[in-house]
């Protein structure tokens, strides 16, 4: 006989029967009336009528219908909180029954019924579970404050049952630590400042112990927890890696994952040259590979976080490729988890196979795991050079195959590899146009447009390829249209005989008949630098393109590091911190890897565990988005300030003349800026680096001919080369100047320090320093590139600040930086920008663009900067100033620890264009009196005393604006100093 | 931590069962879930793990029943999964088969079950013979011996119960090693391992002490003895019982079995294995016409061994109709709703090789919907032999009252996912 007959009785007036059966004498039918009403509430009728009659059965020996009116009063408790008292007393009662089950059922449902007013009944009951003798009450009772916490947290606080939970860390029994633990971590977890956990090593120990005693499930709590602790140093962090590893042997999934979470977080301590290191990493690679072999669920989430384990440390498991091999029969999460994987470890040594399997997927059936492996195939010619040929050979066999979406996808991967490998693979182009018609998604469209218009010279129908994607201009999504702009465009620079009526034809259709601004502001720029300007316009248009990186889909370092932190659990499924998905602040934390001790390494690519040393010793002032400084930022694009410039007759005849007149002029003055930073945005929306139109995007915002000309184009000179050679030629000087350090400079330069750490700005690194050269103030910054993909498009901008400092010409970083390399810029600064007192007076707050984002950093340049050479003051005047300088602003400062005489600290002071006016010797004191002329003009006197023998000197400065004095002298002793 | 919620759900997306754990996510919020699973299979991005909102589901199917646990935390996916899975074997060995008739027909039991399975989003007790001696399915024939906590569930030794007696005290010990093999098209072999498995069946009374010992070669290493044959294994996983940090020193395999049937131990070997069963086929596909499919099947393994019940699947194209066979031995088969051929061969000596050829009409309308490339796939049994050669050298068996056991060792080959792709 079976249960299914309660489901069976649907008659009316069944709650009134139900109700009788309840109240029933005998036990047997009293037992099946509850069966009966559960039975009811699992299909979802509700029988919340029955809870007095329900709460009746509940005092009876039969462990069986105790446990069904506590199912029943957990489900319908919340409804009925004031009949849920009535319960109250059985629980109590219950709670100190001498069978241990009952005991432990009883504490158990007690924290389930989620009813405020009789969780304050529970305390005493659940005090005594606590502490019962039996383990089985215990573990339950450990479980319990958790839930009571969820409840009323103040409630369990004030009780000290946080202490108790705490004791039963102690416990004898392994499964009572495991609970408490499990317990502990929860409401930590929602209480990130709780400290609960204050784990320290005798607690590690003890949970150390439990490890290896209780159930899979309780290994699981332990080893979370214990991943949230810290070591101390590296022998604690190995001594616990040692004691973990074995849970690797564990037939249970999640054991391993977590036990791969603990060891992959503590490794990070571990110095890289330690034997153990490599013993670890070495254990690391069998269990992930086993966990392949588990259910297709447990190796989706293996794969998600294998995913992350080989970005952090492809290391472990660069051997093992075709583990990675798809099965025909494996789930389709599985197969493109273990496609992104395969491209990850794809290296020369295994290349070859690996596009032997890519070949092989590319003919299923499944769309999307056929376009991901033919797009797999362009990322392997990419990452592995020497494959580069064979990826493209394999490609125009898959293109042979004349299946639509196979083609579309294989065109745009191509087109990548012409980026990466340019003049190497054109003999494919004929093959490709064959495919023109097929092309039927925007992304193929628009990648095919791009090759044609890339290498229209080699195509000898180029303009009536182009032609034909005319007709349905409008039809097409933004992407082809701005790629056909740009494509046409490119071919009139190279034809430009044949194609004049098709450039007008296009730019007519993006300015005038399309009401995307995107597009618009794109012809604009083309049709205004070509009607200007054609040299620049070709220097900018077919501009040397930077590289592509190899590496696409990386996740970012920081992020990588926390989601390490994350191993086996859904933010390690997603690829996202917790913060992102788990709603409320309450309970999310961000995990940090902890940092290596001591260092032992040098170059080693992105270290976090370093950089985040490096930013809590040096904590940089970081800019509050001010309104106006970013107000100022929307400025960056363009380096140098445009100025309007009256409208340019254009050499080239043209239709709709007036809308390249005085109105379009004032609209380019401001809108170059906006649309520049639209095609940005734009650059990035779609997908990394590989395939974007970036080319217009970099330019615009990276070459100094494009600002120049946009503004300050030479009025009729269509091949003139007027201001924007110039100012460049001008910046070569100066760099020339800057070249020659050292030979006139005697001044002091501070080492380079870090404004920038790597942490901060996703992965970019700037250190710095100021130095004056040959009256040039410059800015002499290292930029170095601590992420995994290249970094294009630098440019740089000061906020406004006390004395003006602003850049004297764009930032000179013309190759793209790519990962683990540094370059030295020297940026010469002007003393014209916009003025604004800051606090300190010489903070300088500078932001910095990449094509990443945007970052802010201030930094402090020593005043001795802005002292000009020709500061030397005529005696006369430097007396009659001295007295007209009211001696309220004069100020003293003892300079400590100088040894030097009055003539060697002269000349020292003269290279920093501080002069000495006159000397005066009283007994064995010399009195140096000196002049400073800042670059604003404003002068400062100076008195330094010096007694020989006596290391300490006095300066008294007398200034007309006293609160520079305080920089004067931070100057005097950097220089007497050093 | 883990689950807030966990359901049982039929085909159709009705809750069947659920338990509520943590209160912290709305129990209606299931009634997303099939909707949304089906959105996903439709747009072909399956996935184990679906959100909807802030509310997530990880789900897993078995039979005709979806397995779903809810959170809107930050949870341990792996532990909620093994969880589930761990699910569908508690409630099989109760009710035998899962599946929607046997949850209706136990739901008391299987709402006890709920309760003693997790706490609080916490998996706690979930060995099924030990939750059998407290949790019976005869509610009414409850005695109260029987309601006593079993001290099992909260002993160090969490897996097997004291005071157990067998009048002959025995252990059989199976060695299974499974073939896994993945050839291409052109007849390389892509990859290929062994998962071994060994497998106890245990009659003993007491608490005995068991010690296993193989010829595995980072033993023989460690005790400096290098005669015979040994075993590299590439990667080890024990049942619960045995004592992970003891091997982790010395590689010695030592614990106190649980009763009756158990998984002692798995392991992997990289190896590179020969194919045992070879396979060689041309299948031709005369479009409008026919299929025309040869196949070659050859023992690549000792003369003395035989393979029993092979099994040789081949895929032929969904509108094939028609067919016909012709073998050099064994039998072939049509079994068109799975658009395969099998041909089976009870008894496959090593070194014999064997043929089949069939023959299909295709219709001359042909079904335009693309075709996948289903690889032909082998099943097989070959007993009193490993390939990796493993071996149990000895079995110790102690236990206090000092009673003789009796070790009986089988070993056996398999196939596991053994595929060949073919060029059709």
């Amino acid at each position: 006989m079976t249960d299914s007959k309660y489901f069976t009785t649907t008659k009316k007036g069944e709650i009134f029967e139900l109700k009788a059966e309840l109240n029933s004498d005998k036990k047997e039918k009293k037992k099946e009336a509850v069966k009966k009403v559960i039975a009811s509430m699992t299909v979802g009728k509700d029988v919340s009528a029955l809870f007095p009659d329900v709460v009746n059965c509940m005092q009876t020996d039969n462990l069986e219908l105790k446990k069904l009116v506590y199912l029943y009063l957990m489900n319908y408790a919340k409804s009925q909180p004031d009949m849920a008292i009535m319960a109250v007393n059985t629980f109590v009662k219950d709670c100190e029954d001498p069978n241990p089950l009952i005991r432990a059922l009883a504490v158990r449902t007690m924290g389930c019924i989620r009813v405020d007013k009789i969780t304050e009944y529970l305390c005493e009951p659940l005090r005594k579970c606590l502490k019962d003798e039996d383990p089985y009450v215990r573990k339950t009772a450990a479980v319990c404050v958790a839930k009571l916490h969820d409840i009323n947290a103040q409630l369990v606080e004030d009780q000290g049952f946080l202490d108790t939970l705490k004791d039963l860390i102690s416990d004898s029994n392994p499964m009572v630590v495991a609970n408490a633990v499990a317990a502990l971590s929860e409401i930590a977890e929602s209480h990130p400042n709780s400290n609960l956990l204050d784990l320290n090593p005798q607690t590690i120990n003890k949970l150390l112990t439990a490890l290896n005693e209780c159930t899979e499930w309780g290994q699981i709590f332990i080893l979370d927890c214990l991943a949230n602790y810290t070591p101390r140093d590296d022998r604690e962090s190995q001594s616990i890696c040692e004691r973990v590893t074995p849970r690797l042997s564990h037939a249970n999934s999640a054991v391993v994952l977590s036990a791969v979470k603990v060891l992959m977080k503590f490794m990070e301590m571990l110095p890289k040259d330690l034997d153990y290191y490599g013993t670890l990493l070495k254990k690391l690679a069998p269990p992930l590979v086993t966990l392949l072999s588990a259910e297709p669920e447990l190796q989706y989430v293996a794969l998600r976080n294998i995913n992350l384990i080989v970005q952090k440390r492809p290391e472990i498991l660069k051997h093992e490729m075709k583990v990675f091999f798809v099965k025909y029969n494996d789930p389709i999460y599985v197969k493109l988890e273990k496609l992104d994987i395969m491209i990850r470890l794809a290296s020369q040594a295994n290349i070859a196979q690996v596009l032997a399997e890519l070949k092989e997927y590319a003919t299923e059936v499944d769309v999307d795991f056929v376009r991901k492996a033919v797009r797999a195939i362009g990322r392997c010619a990419i990452k592995v050079e020497q494959s580069a040929e064979r990826c493209v050979s394999t490609l125009l066999d898959l293109i042979q195959t004349k299946v639509n979406y196979v083609v579309q996808e294989a065109i745009v991967v191509i087109k990548d590899i012409f980026r990466k490998y340019p003049n190497k693979y054109e003999s494919v182009i004929a093959t490709l146009c064959e495919n023109l018609d097929s092309l039927d998604e925007p992304e193929a469209r628009a990648a095919m447009i791009w090759i044609v218009g890339e290498y229209a010279e080699r195509i000898d129908n180029a303009d009536e390829l182009l032609e034909s994607f005319l007709e349905g201009f409008h039809d097409e999504s933004t992407q082809v249209q701005l790629q056909l702009l740009t494509a046409i465009v490119k071919l009139f620079l190279k034809k430009p005989t044949e194609t004049q009526e098709l450039v007008q034809q296009v730019l007519s259709l993006a300015t005038q008949d399309s009401d995307n601004p995107d597009l618009r502001d794109r012809g604009y720029i083309y049709w205004r630098l070509l009607s200007t300007d054609p040299v620049a316009a070709k220097e900018v248009v077919l501009a040397e393109k930077p590289l592509i990186s190899e590496e696409t889909d990386l996740i970012e370092p920081t992020l990588l590091d926390e989601l390490i932190c994350h191993i086996g659990t859904l933010a390690s499924v997603y690829h996202k911190p917790p913060s992102a998905f788990v709603e409320g602040g309450r309970g999310v934390q961000h995990k940090r890897l902890p940092a290596r001790a001591g260092s032992g390494e040098s170059a080693e690519s992105p270290d976090v565990g370093q950089a985040v040393s490096a930013v809590s010793d040096a904590p940089p002032a970081v800019i509050p988005s001010q309104g106006d400084l970013l107000g100022d930022l929307l400025n960056l694009d363009l380096a140098p300030p445009t100025s309007n410039v009256p409208p340019v007759p254009s050499s080239m005849q043209m239709g709709a003349m007036d809308l390249l007149g005085g109105g379009l002029d004032s609209l380019m003055g401001d809108e170059s800026e906006t649309s520049a930073s639209h095609y940005r945005t734009e650059v990035q929306s779609p997908q990394p680096p590989e395939c974007s139109e970036r080319e217009l995007g970099g330019d615009v915002g990276g070459s100094p001919a494009m600002g120049v000309s946009l503004g300050g184009a030479p009025v009729g000179m269509p091949a003139g080369l007027g201001a924007a050679p110039a100012v460049g030629g001008g910046l070569g000087d100066l760099f020339d100047l800057g070249g020659g350090v050292g030979v006139t400079a005697g001044s002091y330069i501070p080492p380079k320090t870090v404004w920038l750490p790597a942490m901060k700005a996703k992965g970019l690194e700037i250190s710095g320093t100021f130095a004056r050269r040959s009256g040039v103030i410059h800015m002499d910054l290292s930029f170095t590139n601590k992420a995994m993909s290249v970094m294009t498009d630098f440019a740089i901008q000061f906020n406004k600040n006390s004395f003006g400092l602003a850049p004297a010409g764009p930032l000179q970083v013309l190759t793209p930086l790519s990962p683990n390399q540094t370059v030295d810029v020297s940026l010469p600064l002007s003393t014209t920008g916009p003025v604004m007192k800051m606090e300190p007076l010489n903070n300088l707050q500078v932001a910095v663009k990449n094509n990443i984002d945007v970052f802010y950093f201030s930094c402090q340049y020593p005043i001795s900067l802005l002292f000009v050479e020709d500061g030397k003051m005529d005696r006369q005047v430097f007396l009659a100033t001295w007295k007209d300088i009211p001696s309220e602003n004069e100020a003293q400062f003892q300079i400590k620890d100088c040894h030097l005489n009055s003539d060697a600290a002269s000349n020292k002071l003269q290279g920093s264009n501080i002069f000495t006016v006159a000397k005066r010797t009283v007994d064995t004191q010399d009195m140096l009196y000196q002049s400073v002329k800042l670059t604003n003009g404003i002068w400062m006197l100076a008195e330094l005393r010096i007694q020989t023998g006596n290391p300490n000197s006095t300066l008294s400065v007398k200034c007309r604006a006293p609160e520079v004095s305080q920089y004067v002298y931070q100057c005097y002793e950097l220089i007497l100093r050093n | 931590m883990s689950a807030s919620a966990v359901f049982v759900l039929d085909l159709k997306g009705k809750v069947l069962i659920c338990r509520n754990y943590k209160g912290d996510v709305d129990m209606s919020e299931i009634d997303h879930f099939l909707t949304l699973l089906m959105q996903q299979e439709e747009e072909g991005l399956m996935c184990p793990v679906i959100s909807h909102g802030s509310v997530h589901f990880m789900w897993i199917k078995h039979s005709n029943l979806y397995l779903v646990a809810t959170t809107n935390k930050n949870s341990n996916a792996s532990l909620v999964y093994a969880f589930l899975y761990k699910l569908v074997e508690v409630f099989t060995e109760y009710f035998k088969e899962l599946e929607e008739e046997s949850i209706q027909d136990n739901f008391v039991v299987v709402y006890e079950l709920l309760d003693e399975l997790m706490d609080f989003g916490f998996p706690q007790t979930t060995d099924s013979k030990i939750l059998q001696e407290y949790i019976t399915q005869e509610g009414n024939k409850l005695e109260v011996a029987k309601t006593k906590v079993p001290t099992t569930v909260t002993n160090a030794v969490s897996w097997r119960s004291e005071g157990l007696k067998y009048k002959k005290n025995e252990v059989f010990i199976d060695v299974i090693e499974s073939i896994n093999v993945l050839v291409n098209a052109n007849g390389s072999v892509m990859s290929s391992d062994i998962v071994g498995s060994i497998k106890l069946k245990t009659m003993l009374s007491g608490m005995p002490e068991l010690r296993l010992g193989l010829n595995d070669r980072v033993l023989f290493a460690l005790t400096g003895r290098d005669k015979g044959k040994t075993v590299a294994m590439e990667d080890v996983k024990f049942h619960q019982c045995v004592r992970l940090s003891r091997f982790e020193s010395d590689r010695t395999i030592s614990f106190i079995p649980p009763d009756g049937e158990s998984e002692l131990m798995s392991y992997r070997i990289n190896t590179h294995v020969k194919p045992l069963i070879w396979i060689e086929s041309v299948i031709e596909k005369f479009s409008h016409s026919r299929v025309e499919i040869m196949v070659k099947a050859k023992g690549q393994f000792k003369k003395q061994s035989v393979a029993n019940n092979v099994e040789v699947r081949v895929p032929v194209p969904s509108d094939a109709d028609t067919p016909k066979f012709k073998t050099s031995t064994g039998h072939a088969k049509y079994v068109p709703e799975k658009n395969l051929v099998v041909w089976t061969i009870k008894s496959f000596p090593g070194g014999k090789e064997f043929l089949m050829r069939a023959h299909f009409g295709l219709p001359s309308v042909e079904n335009d919907e693309m075709e996948g490339k289903p690889p032909i796939t082998v099943k097989f049994e070959i007993p009193y032999f490993t390939v990796s050669g493993i071996q149990v050298r000895y079995m110790k068996i102690i236990e206090k009252s000092g009673y003789q056991a009796l070790p009986w060792v089988r070993y056996i080959t398999q196939s596991g996912d053994y595929q060949l792709r073919t060029n059709a």
